[in-house]
């Protein structure tokens, strides 16, 4: 049989980085082939050519055996290539339906639509209603609104990027079975992970790709989850050594029964959580993004400040509900957000303003109100120096560093601080595995030292790895506690999904 | 008191602004802030003056406005979409240009008056007693002011283009993503906002004082913008706000008549602190601005990001 | 998508790793030349020779000491505004009502000072000087208000209250405080010698203002370039969430803004009606706190830059005024050349933080 796509030779470089070199790839119809690698391997490079968005610098495509140059996304679409992006192209303010519309090139009527909607989510289960408003559904739901605008132009290629990376293992489980249906119609897919577990699970064939090249091609049910990680990471495996969780210590943060309303009316309103975080103790609370995590960020941080302050939450001992961000900071603890740009970052600002940020009230820093510039910069160079943040200087603007490094910079600021309580939301986002691991191995070292660390986090191998327990927030409600040792991943991922754990 | 002439004044009190703030809220749907208004407005004002006096065609004076308010609106198009300048900076830099051209372009044509536009009768209906004289009796930018908000207010809800102007507004991320053009978008949506401003500006030389006298539109195009947030981005609710503004504007004139004793300069600031305080009673509730406004609104946009 | 073409610019902008330093400075500059080609354009247009009139426009005023010294009376309103403006845009606080803030302190001074015309001390002029400034920080703090309690746009109040600030001055001076001996004219009775600012250099009105105004340079650029308050708006200006996250109290910096910028529009005024004008007139500004506005972006946000800027559109206003006696422009003209400076301006600065590829089509990036 004539494969349906495929690429010969394809090479793409950036200015600095080599993309994809070189790369082939065979896609049969009807296969699910999984695209493997690690963050910056190269394969949202090479979806992306596949999809029209980007040009190769050289090399062959062909499309059920013709050559093939895609002058735009809307071409591929013309092919039968549809993709689900990672991030979402969505709209808040717009229905499902709308949302849909939007991104369809035919000229249905929004009746139409409406019921051809409703004939796709049938038949390949994905319950959607057309009519609510898209900021009030779910990651997954959300994600449900990319495939659907997909599966309408009747694809003979779905690309997906990432897919379950947002999901509880419950829904990816109910994708997987929609995926497979897709698959048995003829649709061809090319699923982009790195989870290698659930990889096994669906695909019939891998590419496994590092630092732009085809290392592997695989099967992967005859491979095991170690043998084709050793070839993505392209080194025997460094797994952090998990540590002996530490003898319960004096709580350093705890929250008791802490319920806030949401300012924005497209948030989610936090209900009566409570939580310890012990000296020396890593906690981590999983959940599927949009649950509750930014409003738990903002009022543990001090960025919502609490108008009847009670004990709800206690740092040292010291109740924190209504105090300022500044305050909370005084007191030795530290915050870093999921957003980097923009948020625990100025991406228009030089790494030394960007140091500054969160030190202002150091007097080495600021004297009498007055800027020091050499103290300023030298505590730049020191957390560029500890944490090997990759950069042309402290001049540079954080905007202009990759995501892993501006992290490191980030955290490397506030590690730097000795914080006695560090709360941090998604600290490995989108991260390198290698970077991972030096940010994962520095939180840990900080708890060693004493302080409280609690993390917010959607990636559940990251929790497992270095939590000592965890706890799973579902639309503002936030579990019981449960040991990592003890604790299983179906029970978390159940908990992820809303269902009792049980 | 004879309700008959005030309620024709409201009319033509409120026609500039509906005019104008149905183009910004084109333009702000679309995600961007245009402050040019009240220069626009001037430049369009001046355009239809010089042509009606020049060509003597009311039709020529009209498009001229209209087009001349466009041509403006082109450059902050330009400056803000190609070489993203700051949106309010840029803004502000139309008002004051637009001050200026009018001002030297209109000082050959102070103290020349003009014929206002014919009333357009709509036969065998505007001789219906009272409601004839409301309805069916006015210039052709009356009823153009009408067709336009309906005209808006069916394209946001109703078109696929509408649909289209909408989600650029809302997230420029996903709309570029998507495959459409943000530049393209707003360009239009920019152009449109300057030809209704012109349009505006032009009922304000051509009928409401035919004369032209510098700075005329006195925070005209301002208050437009504030009616734009006044109504929550929604053309039923702007058509609404510009005439409570229109009747504002009118009864202050009224007020002398009716035998009560206040400095007119008191008088003459009432609209524009009705238009503080509408600002105040709308923005508080941060919750529904938040539901109504377009997200994107005054950021710029730059495809590599 | 079909229904929308697809506009392909001839060039793209590559965002700059840093912000160039040098387009910063070249920038203004080169808005500066531009702005002169159009007034050639411009003045052939009219039928005028435009060498000659870029001559009377631009280097006649300045050609004696007295032009020179007009120069300076009419920048020092200029960088007392422009300063505030700068420090208020740094953090996105659109404080655009500087006009009615002027004239406010111009109320609120020259009231003061009419109060106290027959006082005759040395402390009259500093009560007079500060009710000014009140005057001004008082009118500035009411967007604040609305801003920071109900979160309505600064934009559209504070220019709201100009035109109110304007027309209240109006009223007082056709009713209350006219002067009764003064013919009817809508004018307030002459200051005392001991409410006015004093005159430094003889025969010129060049008085003690301009001193304040180098002062508030200096204070200004401590402020903004080497303050943790600058560093705060600067922060709140760029990203919002961040200064949020930082602990910078958003509704703090939006009333040191507004407080600051209106106070020293206030003194502006002030020193404006107990200088140059020695009285209260109906209108006591020709646009100084809008011309402002330009001068705080010609100026890069920055105070030294704020002083030459002043010194362009000075030359501007006295240009304006020597064109018109001596070949017969409008006085718009200079309006006109304000507003394209700002657009040639605005277009240049796309340089500070972009630079220019030659490309036929967008390139991605890798993500």
């Amino acid at each position: 049989m004539a494969p349906l796509l495929k690429l010969s030779g394809v090479t793409k470089s950036f200015p600095g980085i080599l993309a994809n070199d070189n790369v082939d790839l065979n896609v049969m119809p009807g296969e699910i082939h999984a695209l493997l690698g690690e963050n910056g391997a190269g394969k949202s490079t090479l979806v992306k050519i596949i999809y029209g968005l980007l040009k190769p610098d050289s090399g062959l495509l062909e499309w059920q055996g013709t050559p093939l140059k895609l002058l735009g996304p809307s071409e591929a679409r013309a092919l039968g290539i549809g993709m689900v992006f990672q991030h979402f192209s969505l709209f808040d303010a717009l229905t499902v339906c709308e949302n849909i519309a939007i991104a369809s090139d035919s000229n249905l009527s929004l009746k139409t639509l409406h019921s051809k909607i409703m004939e796709v989510s049938e038949d390949y289960g994905l319950p959607l209603d057309p009519d609510r408003y898209v900021h009030s559904l779910s990651v997954g739901e959300k994600q449900r609104i990319e495939i659907i605008r997909c599966l309408l132009q009747s694809p003979k290629l779905l690309i997906l990027d990432e897919p379950t990376s947002v999901l509880t293992p419950q829904e990816a489980k109910n994708l997987f079975v929609t995926l497979e249906t897709l698959a048995a119609s003829g649709c061809a897919i090319l699923y982009i992970s790195h989870k290698l577990e659930e990889v096994k699970r669906l695909c019939m064939k891998a590419t496994i790709l590092r630092n732009g090249a085809v290392v592997a091609t695989c099967d992967p049910r005859l491979e095991t989850a170690r043998t084709m990680a050793e070839r993505m990471i392209g080194s025997k495996l460094n797994n952090i050594q998990r540590r002996k969780s530490p003898e319960s210590g004096r709580p350093r943060v705890r929250i008791n029964k802490l319920s806030l309303k949401s300012s924005d009316p497209f948030g989610i309103d936090l209900k009566s959580i409570s939580l310890n975080v012990s000296r020396g103790e890593v906690v981590g609370i999983a959940g599927v993004a949009g649950n509750g995590q930014n409003e738990l960020m903002a009022a543990l941080s001090g960025e919502v400040i609490q108008s009847y302050p009670n004990d709800t939450i206690v740092f040292d001992d010291i109740c924190v509900a209504g105090m300022r961000v500044s305050e909370r900071r005084a007191m030795g603890s530290c915050f870093v957000p999921e957003e980097r740009y923009g948020h625990a970052a100025i991406k228009e600002m030089s790494l030394k303003d960007n140091a500054l940020l969160t030190s202002s009230k150091n007097i080495n820093l600021v004297k009498k109100g007055l800027l020091q510039f050499d103290a300023i910069n030298d505590l730049t160079e020191k957390i560029i120096f500890d944490f090997d943040v990759r950069t042309t200087g402290s001049k540079m603007e954080s905007g202009s560093l990759s995501g892993g490094n501006l992290q490191k910079f980030i955290l490397g600021r506030e590690i730097l601080q000795e914080p006695g309580i560090l709360i941090i939301s998604q600290p490995t986002w989108g991260v390198d595995a290698g970077a991972a691991l030096v940010l994962r191995k520095s939180l840990l070292e900080l708890a060693a030292r004493g302080c409280a660390v609690l993390i917010i986090s959607q990636d559940l191998d990251e929790i497992f790895e270095i939590c000592d327990r965890i706890a799973v927030l579902y639309q503002g409600n936030l579990s019981a506690l449960m040991d990592t040792e003890t604790a299983s991943m179906d029970q978390v991922g159940l908990l992820m999904g809303g269902g009792n754990g049980e | 008191m004879d309700l008959l002439p005030v309620i024709l004044t409201i009319i033509t009190a409120s026609t500039p602004l509906l005019l104008a703030a149905t183009g910004e809220l084109i333009t702000e749907k679309s995600g961007v802030l245009n402050l040019g208004v009240e220069g626009m407005m001037l430049i369009g004002a001046i355009a239809a003056f010089a042509t009606a006096v020049s060509t003597g065609s009311a039709l020529l004076a009209i498009l001229a406005g209209a087009f001349s308010g466009a041509l403006v609106a082109s450059i902050f198009a330009v400056l803000t979409l190609i070489f993203l300048a700051n949106q309010v900076a840029t803004g502000l830099a139309l008002t004051i240009f637009g001050v200026g051209l009018s001002a030297l372009i209109g000082s050959n044509f102070v103290g020349v008056a003009l014929e206002p536009l014919p009333k357009l009768n709509v036969d065998g209906l505007s001789t219906i007693p009272i409601l004839g004289k409301i309805l069916f009796n006015h210039d052709v930018l009356v009823y153009l002011s009408f067709g336009m908000i309906f005209l808006v207010g069916w394209f946001l809800s109703k078109t696929r283009a509408g649909l289209i102007l909408r989600a650029v507004g809302e997230s420029h991320d996903s709309a570029h993503a998507l495959g459409y053009s943000i530049i393209t978008v707003r360009y239009l949506a920019v152009i449109f906002g300057g030809f209704m401003s012109g349009l505006g500006g032009s009922y304000l030389s051509l009928v409401y004082t035919p004369l032209w006298a510098e700075n005329m539109t006195a925070g005209r195009g301002w208050i437009a913008l504030a009616l734009v947030v006044f109504g929550t981005w929604r053309a039923g609710r702007v058509a609404f706000g510009a005439y409570l503004f229109g009747t504002i504007t009118i009864l202050q004139l009224h007020v002398q008549g009716w035998g009560i004793n206040i400095a007119s300069q008191f008088m003459t600031m009432l609209p524009y602190i009705a238009t503080i305080v509408v600002l105040v009673l709308i923005s508080r509730d941060k919750g529904r601005i938040r539901m109504n406004a377009p997200q994107c609104i005054g950021k710029p946009f730059h495809p590599s990001k | 998508m079909s229904l929308i073409p697809q506009f392909i610019p001839k060039f793209v902008l590559e965002t700059r790793v840093e912000v160039s330093n040098k387009w910063v400075i070249l920038s203004p500059i080169i808005a500066i030349i531009l702005t002169l080609f159009s007034g050639i354009i411009i003045f052939s247009l009219m039928g005028k020779d435009p060498l000659l009139a870029l001559y009377t426009f631009f280097i006649q005023p300045v050609t004696t000491l007295f032009g020179v010294t007009e120069l300076l009376v009419k920048a020092t309103p200029l960088v007392l505004i422009g300063v505030g403006l700068a420090i208020g845009f740094k953090a996105n606080v659109w404080n655009i009502g500087a006009e009615g803030q002027f004239t406010m302190g111009a109320i609120f001074g020259g009231g003061a000072a009419l109060l106290c015309n027959n006082i005759e001390s040395y402390l009259v002029l500093p009560f007079v000087l500060l009710l000014g400034i009140l005057g001004g920080a008082f009118w500035g703090a009411i967007p604040a208000f609305f801003k920071t309690r109900f979160n309505a746009n600064e934009i559209l109040t504070s220019l709201m209250l100009s035109y109110i600030a304007v027309l209240f001055l109006s009223y007082l001076v056709h009713g209350p405080w006219r002067d009764p001996g003064g013919f009817n004219f809508p004018e307030s009775q002459l200051f005392s010698d001991y409410a006015m600012l004093p005159v430094l250099v003889e025969n010129s009105r060049l008085n003690l203002g301009s001193v304040f105004a180098i002062l508030v340079v200096l204070l200004g650029w401590i402020l903004i370039a080497r303050s943790i308050i600058g560093f705060q708006l600067r922060v709140v200006g760029l990203a919002p969430a961040a200064a949020h996250y930082a602990g910078f109290k958003h509704s703090g910096l939006v009333w040191l803004s507004f407080t600051i910028s209106g106070g020293l529009a206030g003194l502006a005024g002030i020193a404006e009606v107990s200088g140059p004008i020695g009285q209260l007139l109906p209108s006591v500004s020709p646009g100084y706190g809008f011309t402002a506005i330009i001068v705080a972006f010609l100026g890069r946000l920055h105070p030294v830059g704020v002083l030459f800027a002043s010194l362009v559109m000075a030359l501007s206003y006295i240009g304006g005024e020597n064109a018109q006696i001596e070949i017969g422009l409008p006085a718009a003209v200079t309006g006109l050349f304000q507003g394209v400076l700002l657009f040639f301006l605005l277009a240049c600065d796309v340089l500070v933080r972009y630079r220019i590829k030659s490309s036929s089509f967008i390139s991605g990036k890798r993500s």
